[in-house]
């Protein structure tokens, strides 16, 4: 078992080993009775050590070891302890091992940022690593990883692969310098050097210590996400690790042997391991994996080797992995059909565990276009499912797998199957439910009628849950399809009759009524007064947005029924109308009443005629449901991944930052940034700055230069420039981009006189916007600058994806002695990878013509905040990087024009028209480009520089 | 990934908590008792795994103490689920006859075991585990 070696690397805190006095002290705070005794007990404690600290006779280890655990037990207990340190960092030298090891737990627990202490403890463990003693290295390894500051980064981060890769480490070594590095690696990924080891890395998969080849998976699952390519040939051996865990007999491994599952943690790590890479192109690799994968379903069927449960979770943990690549890859029908069937099996079994696990695999196997049919087969399981389980968090997968096993041959099926455990589903997934059944019902709708039938039943069965976004869509969607008028304004009729009925079916009644109520007037049943006096019985028990809504609707009756005229006018004058204490309430009433008896017919039909087809977009309702499925439902753990660096909470906290503090963009909580910030003198019209100041407010205080976010502005149109300047640091920036492809100089000038210590520029890239672009430092800056001295720093740049957040660079460095730090936005937007494109006028207008669908066009006016020169203008639009297309806008004061935003997934196609009004003082800036995001971001990014 | 691990007791007291993601120590408090309310209220027949948040949570039962393993969602809830219960052997195996001074000074193995078992650890224990029943799996 895997445990089982970790006690043998370990020396036992043995019982005999027994700090008398510790034991005495912690079962002494045990009895305390009340916190006051104890708080007494421990001030008590603390007075002795400190007089023993302080006291002429030189402690002996054991002594020392004693005291730092009382303190260090006294500190775990919730008490600050501001002593001891000094004795602590001795320990490490001690050559005994349970001495060293108190001091390092102690070190561990209580870091301390005191630069002096840092020092001592650096030393000790660079001692320890070179000590050649196997137990004192791993101490020190793991002191590293658990500290995991940046300074113990830079002190270790080149010395852990050489142990790491070092043909006479010892195994328990190698395991620890694995995930020590994997930890640095984690805290900050450019201390961590790339080079010859890599290579060696990949290696150790072929080690002989299972211990080793586990800490080195979880490394290089790690790394090669970065370098895929560079771990490339770790997919072969991978797979014949993998080969000989499978097929080896179920005792082979001995230790990593659980239950008669040979290494199943293991296993699991090499399969996701194998999910970093797209199936091995080798064929004998593949042929040789594909035979594993096949081995783990087979297995699945053979009946179990032990009846403990053991056994088989870890069997069925090994082959849930084994699913997911085989999702993964998506390229073996055979494959993923026996998926299929494995995870059938499993939608029936007892344990409820299981069961929750195939529905959520099952989901992902909805959408391959190889096992589609399978999952369906499933079909009256899982609704099986949804109806008996009794837990809800299985009952939403089900309900997640009906709605991805979704198509046209069973959508009636399965959205009336949904209606139903509607009415029973717990309150807390109701509005998902909601949400995909109207999504199904729209996607799959053959004849509207059906369409129409189920939303107005989600409203009866769940009308607290309708979301504005499903009846606005309900309303477009009949709206725009002429032939389900007719019967949406009868079923909603009908609908109305209930006697109570939800205030959400009252507004989508309401609309219908008021626009097609004409189609059902001919009905004795439904005429004109009787549609009215429906609706208004209802109007008293609404709320006011739903009366305001009514309100359109009378006066829509009054232009279609004359008849109705008097009554409604009636209702309108009533006083409860006309003095309404609601003002919206109040001024449809006096405005329709006055509209209604001023206006002529004709001119009532014109105001009042039909609404027009509303435009086609992605429904918002999907969109909802992405947000509620999305990562923005707020994380605890968010934070985390924003400031990596801040990891010390006991210990010591770094001082923060005094004098230089740039607030990085996405912290601006206060909104700072939005308000006029200090800003520079305007400068003078024309004076061939591209950008001038955009705030009037007076300078309030002497700024060297423009604010972070103007300077960013200014490098939209340019890419040569400076970036940042304040009285320590300059940053300079120069930069060339061709294709998808960018190369960025940053130049760091010191201003003063003094040297820059632990200088550290680097790039962050927020959220996943990896995913998009890619920055690889190519030549790296030195941790000092000298007074004066400027260095550089060289970044290779690759558009991947399109992307709206620019990344940021992080600097940070001492200035004596103290920490500085910023953010800046690096000005790498989107249009960088602009390859101007020329044309002649009639293709312009027929690819402008083909753009036209409304996301894809992204419109501002807004007003100059420049002088408005035809020249400048030219400049700018050039430096943004399309092309200028003469003689194709029939308006010579107007700018066209057009290109390609290159990235490495794909290109988008971009026209853009600039006009200008010199009298208003305005632009008009219109881009139409194939992918809407975008356009928008385009738009933006543009408007800002006139 | 795992994101955090904690041990708590029927009470809902934080026996060990242990993270390997930066949270704000306010935020720990939080959270700690969110999560274990979540888990304290399901049944035996309910699934081990509960999504909470943008990540899931899974959960074993002992005795009067759970175990809960925050992942985020590409990790194999089987293969933690079963993780949970081998790093309880180890411990029950490491201290064959356990006593509450031993385990409250087991701070050191707590350390040692987790690192070799899942990746370095970010962040220290935060308080000393006082487990007073004998380590009983269900």
């Amino acid at each position: 078992r895997p445990g089982a070696n970790t006690t043998a690397i370990m020396p036992a805190v043995s019982k005999g080993d027994g700090m008398r006095g510790l034991a005495v002290f912690i079962s002494d705070i045990r009895n305390c009775k009340s916190k006051e005794a104890e708080i007494k007990r421990i001030n008590k404690e603390l007075a002795n050590i400190r007089s023993k600290f302080k006291g002429d006779k030189a402690l002996d280890g054991y002594s020392k070891k004693k005291y730092v655990c009382k303190l260090l037990f006294i500190f775990l207990l919730g008490h600050d302890i501001d002593f001891g340190h000094m004795e602590a960092v001795n320990l490490l030298s001690s050559n005994k091992y349970t001495e060293k090891q108190i001091g390092y737990l102690f070190i561990s627990v209580l870091v301390n940022s005191n630069s002096e202490l840092i020092r001592l403890i650096n030393n000790a463990i660079k001692n320890d690593l070179a000590s050649r003693n196997p137990t004192f290295m791993c101490l020190a390894l793991h002191c590293i990883a658990n500290v995991g500051s940046r300074e113990m980064g830079e002190a270790f981060a080149a010395d852990i692969p050489r142990i790491l890769v070092a043909g006479d480490s010892m195994d328990s070594v190698k395991q620890s310098a694995a995930l020590c590095l994997l930890r640095l690696y984690k805290a900050s990924p450019d201390l961590v050097p790339m080079g010859e080891w890599t290579a060696r890395v990949v290696h150790l998969l072929n080690d002989q210590h299972m211990g080793v080849v586990t800490a080195a998976v979880s490394l290089i699952t790690c790394l090669c996400k970065k370098n895929p390519d560079d771990f490339k040939t770790c997919i072969s051996l991978a797979v014949s690790r993998l080969s000989r865990i499978v097929s080896s007999a179920s005792t082979d491994l001995q230790d990593y042997t659980y239950y008669f599952v040979p290494a199943p943690w293991l296993s699991v790590k090499l399969l996701r391991l194998l999910q970093c890479y797209p199936p091995p192109e080798d064929a004998a690799v593949k042929g040789r994996l594909v035979e594993c994968l096949e081995t783990v379903l087979n297995k699945a069927q053979e009946p179990p080797k032990s009846k403990k449960v053991q056994h088989s979770n870890a069997k069925n943990a090994i082959l849930f992995e084994t699913i997911s690549l085989i999702i993964h890859y998506d390229s073996e029908p055979n494959l993923l059909v026996r998926a299929c069937n494995q995870l059938g099996q499993f939608l029936q079994h007892r344990e409820t565990n299981l069961r929750y696990l195939a529905l959520e695999s099952m989901c992902t196997l909805a959408s391959s276009e190889f096992s589609h049919e399978a999952v369906k087969t499933h079909i009256d399981t899982v609704i099986n499912a949804l109806k008996t389980e009794r837990d809800v968090s299985v009952r939403q997968r089900a309900a997640d797998l009906l709605y991805a096993m979704c198509d046209r041959s069973n959508a009636k099926q399965i959205v009336s199957e949904m209606l139903r455990y509607l009415e029973t589903a717990d309150y807390a997934i109701r509005e998902e439910i909601v949400l995909k059944v109207a999504i199904l019902a729209e996607k799959y709708a053959v004849d509207y009628s059906w369409y129409v039938d189920t939303i107005l039943n989600l409203i009866r069965i769940a009308g607290d849950y309708v979301s504005e976004e499903v009846w606005y869509r309900v309303l477009q969607i009949v709206t725009n399809r002429d032939d389900v008028q007719g019967y949406a304004a009868k079923t909603v009729f009908e609908a109305l009759q209930a006697p109570a009925c939800h205030e959400n079916m009252v507004k989508v009644g309401g609309y219908i009524l008021g626009e097609f109520g004409n189609l059902i007037a001919g009905d004795p049943r439904s005429s004109p007064p009787v549609q009215f006096s429906l609706l208004h019985s209802k109007f008293h028990l609404c709320s006011v947005a739903t009366r305001a809504l009514l309100l359109s609707t009378y006066i829509k009756f009054i232009n279609l029924f004359p008849e109705t005229k008097a009554t409604i006018q009636g209702v309108l004058r009533a006083g409860s109308q006309l003095r309404n204490a609601d003002v919206e309430l109040q001024q449809r009433a006096v405005e329709y009443l006055t509209l209604s008896s001023v206006a002529s017919t004709d001119v009532l039909a014109t105001v009042l005629e039909e609404m027009p087809p509303f435009p086609e977009r992605e429904s918002s309702i999907l969109a909802k449901l992405k947000r509620k499925k999305g990562p923005g439902a707020g994380s605890a753990l968010d934070d985390g991944r924003r400031d990596p660096s801040s990891n010390d909470i006991n210990g010591g906290v770094e001082p923060t930052p005094s004098t230089v503090s740039t607030p990085s963009p996405s912290a601006d909580l206060l909104g700072l940034r939005a308000a006029p910030p200090p800003a520079a003198p305007p400068a003078p019209a024309g004076a061939g700055n591209l950008l001038v100041d955009v705030f009037d407010g007076p300078a309030a205080q002497p700024s060297l230069g423009p604010t972070p976010e103007e300077a960013f502005l200014r490098f939209v149109c340019k890419n040569n420039g400076v970036l940042f300047e304040n009285q320590l640091l300059q940053i300079g920036v120069k930069s060339e981009f061709r294709q998808n492809l960018g190369r960025m100089y940053l130049f760091y000038g010191n201003k003063t006189s003094v040297q820059f210590q632990n200088f550290l520029p680097t790039v962050v890239h927020p959220g996943d916007l990896q995913t998009h672009i890619r920055l690889n430092v190519t030549k790296r800056v030195a941790a000092q600058v000298d007074g004066g001295a400027q260095v550089q720093q060289v970044l290779n740049i690759e558009c991947l994806r399109d992307f709206l957040t620019p990344p940021l660079l992080s600097v940070r460095f001492r200035y004596g002695g103290t920490p500085q730090s910023l953010t800046l936005k690096l000005p790498v937007t989107i249009n960088k990878f602009f390859q101007p494109t020329e044309m002649a006028a009639q293709d312009f207008f027929q690819r402008w013509k083909q753009l036209s669908l409304p996301q894809q066009e992204a419109q501002k006016i807004f007003k100059a905040n420049h002088p408005m020169d035809a020249v400048l203008t030219k400049a700018k639009l050039l430096g943004f990087g399309s092309a200028l297309l003469d003689n194709v806008d029939p308006n010579p004061e107007n700018f066209v024009g057009a290109g390609i935003i290159q990235t490495k997934a794909l290109q988008v196609g971009c026209l853009l028209r600039l006009e200008p009004n010199a009298q208003a003082q305005m632009y008009r800036l219109t881009l139409r480009t194939s992918k809407e995001p975008v356009s928008r971001h385009l738009c933006e990014l543009l408007a800002q520089q006139f | 990934m795992i994101k955090f691990f904690l041990m708590v007791n029927k009470q809902g007291q934080t026996r060990l908590s242990k993270y390997y993601e930066h949270v704000d120590i306010n935020k720990r408090t939080l959270l700690e008792t969110e999560v274990i309310k979540s888990c304290l209220s399901r049944s035996s027949e309910q699934c081990s795994f509960v999504e909470y948040k943008d990540f899931k949570l899974i959960y074993r039962q002992y005795a009067a103490l759970f175990i809960v393993v925050g992942v985020n969602d590409t990790e194999n809830e089987m293969a933690i689920y079963e993780f949970i219960h081998n790093f309880v052997e180890v411990l029950d195996e490491y201290f064959s006859r356990v006593s509450e001074l031993d385990v409250s000074f087991s701070n050191t193995v707590f350390h040692s075991t987790q690192q070799t078992q899942c990746s370095p650890s970010q962040e220290p224990v935060d308080e000393l585990p006082r487990m007073c029943s004998p380590w009983s799996p269900e």
